[in-house]
């Protein structure tokens, strides 16, 4: 599973031939939620793949139960990098998804989510869903990391599955919180303009 | 010098014979001359770091330094395939070309539609184009045409399958220009060492010898980095009278001119190397210079068409590979074929 795991965050490290910035950031053990546009089935391995290694160990990308225990190779890589695997589908009152996310971070792990829900189609950035919000209201001392993923969507685009080794960029951004008492769609809105700017700062000078 | 039962690669045929060595040691002084000069040139940038009170700007230093750290790894890659051998020479380069594919195909927008077309180009046209050029038997048939002939007409096609209309010819003359120039043009480098090589009068030149032609490989690239260099110490010193300020700021007829006759000049100063008589060495140095130019602005023009400084922006935010090696892809068909056409036995 280790072997696996190494293995794994190599091949999506060369494939997508990611650099990896920080900006006003540094990695840190410390609990967090990184939230990353999601464009490719490729967002939540090779960001788990860009962490420094110490990190990996201690963060768990959320991801759909319905994609990833499709079939006996997905679920390897799955448990490989130890998904927290989400049900999309049948969601119940007492098993709501943030519950879940809580339950299992514990006072441990970091979480890798996606907010837009699914995958969107181009480079453009879909609305937030709240999940985010309520993961901050319950659990206010997570840092919130935003990151914005480029070019992965080219890499990997939707419904293909054969990969096109272009060269992307991971941008992780500074830190934020839930203010106390900021309404829902304030703080979505905020969370999104987070990753906006990332894509911006993307940009060469 | 007439053997050298001392290279642990030899092979023992050659050992036990004894045979005259050929005239293919020459490789081993130009490396010794380039790594000298390199060393030299590398402590002139320490010296330069430590005194950063002089007058020269720090930016530029900063260019050197890269354009430095970049020679010494085409020196690795040169000595590696002279140690590993002609098929890992050939492979050394497919790598490299399908960096710079990856780079041109980064810095370039595609559409959904140009996904399978763009996976076969990466997967399939690269790999093998390099196969057929690393074939034990020359090839030459397949290498020269299956690129321009039919991943030509199968980037097309492939795009038409796809069903987006939009744009139709820019996404396939962009796929097909990326492939053209990062993987067919590179690929003619390494294939000089498929060449038997004569001299002009029918003389066979390192008959038999491996060494020589990559001999041969090392001075066209030697002289492509030359080119680069002369023609930017000219612009910089001369230069008045700008080419195209809208592609290149920076290159200047003068630049061109004095790039063009500076390289010719140390190019011919070089014909023991190779098996051009002096007079010939100079064309063929001058050739590759203005060849070597051309690609210069080639890839200046899509780079300026993309908004880009470098290739390497988004991946490094300092010139990629292609920024490096666009000059040795223009130069690289033009010497491989006045070579085969003029010094080399066919068939």
């Amino acid at each position: 599973m280790a072997l696996t795991a190494s293995f794994l965050a190599l091949v999506a490290k060369v494939l997508s031939g990611a650099r990896v910035r920080w900006i006003d950031s540094q990695p840190d053990p410390c609990q967090r939620v990184y939230f990353a546009n999601h464009s490719s089935h490729l967002d939540a391995l090779v960001l788990w793949a860009c962490l420094p290694r110490e990190l990996r160990q201690v963060t768990r990308a959320v991801a759909a139960r319905d994609y990833w225990e499709r079939g006996p190779v997905r679920r390897h890589i799955a448990q490989s990098f130890n998904v927290l695997l989400i049900d999309r589908e049948n969601i119940k009152v007492h098993q709501s998804p943030v519950e879940r996310m809580i339950r299992e971070i514990g006072t441990r792990y970091s979480l890798i989510v996606f907010p837009e829900g699914g995958r969107t189609a181009g480079e453009d950035l879909g609305e937030f869903k709240s999940g985010l919000y309520y993961l901050a209201k319950k659990r206010p001392d997570l840092e919130l990391i935003p990151v914005y993923m480029e070019n992965l969507s080219r890499v990997l685009p939707r419904g293909e599955v054969l990969p096109v080794p272009l060269l992307s960029c991971i941008t992780f951004g500074p830190p934020m919180w839930l203010e106390v008492g900021e309404p829902k769609t304030e703080f979505l809105v905020r969370a999104r303009q987070a990753v906006r700017r990332l894509k911006e700062a993307q940009a060469p000078a | 010098m007439n053997n050298f039962v001392w290279w642990p690669w030899q092979t023992p045929h050659r050992l036990i014979a004894a045979a005259p060595a050929p005239s293919n040691t020459q490789i081993f002084w130009m490396l010794g001359g380039v790594i000298g000069l390199l060393a030299i040139a590398y402590a002139a940038t320490v010296l330069l770091k430590r005194y950063p009170e002089g007058t020269l700007n720090p930016a530029l230093i900063e260019r050197f330094i890269h354009r430095i750290r970049a020679w010494w790894i085409m020196c690795a890659i040169l000595v590696a395939g002279v140690l590993l051998g002609r098929v890992a020479t050939i492979a050394l380069f497919g790598a490299v070309s399908f960096w710079s594919l990856r780079e041109f195909i980064t810095t370039t927008p595609t559409r959904r539609g140009d996904h399978r077309a763009l996976f076969w180009t990466f997967f399939g046209l690269t790999p093998l184009q390099y196969v057929l050029v690393g074939f034990p038997r020359d090839l030459y048939g397949l290498y020269s045409i299956i690129i321009p002939g039919y991943a030509y007409l199968y980037i097309s096609a492939r795009i038409a399958f796809a069903g987006d209309p939009k744009r139709f010819l820019e996404r396939a003359a962009k796929i097909q220009m990326g492939l053209f120039i990062c993987v067919y043009a590179l690929s003619f480098a390494p294939a000089l060492l498929n060449l038997r090589l004569r001299l002009s009068d029918g003389t066979p030149w390192g008959r038999d010898s491996y060494l020589a032609n990559a001999g041969l490989l090392f001075y066209l690239i030697l002289l492509t980095q030359l080119a680069d260099v002369f023609q930017m110490t000219w612009s910089r010193l001369v230069g008045r009278r700008v080419i195209a300020p809208a592609i290149s700021a920076t290159r200047t007829w003068e630049g061109f001119l004095g790039g063009v006759t500076s390289t010719t000049l140390v190019g011919a100063l070089l014909w023991w190397a190779t098996p051009f008589h002096f007079w010939e060495c100079a064309c063929m140095s001058m050739i590759v210079a203005v060849a070597a130019f051309c690609g210069n602005m080639v890839t200046s023009a899509i780079k300026r068409d993309r908004g880009v400084a470098d290739f390497g922006t988004l991946v490094e935010g300092h010139p990629g590979v292609l920024d490096r090696i666009d000059s040795i892809c223009f130069a690289a068909p033009v010497f491989y074929h006045l070579t085969r056409y003029f010094f080399a036995d066919l068939g």
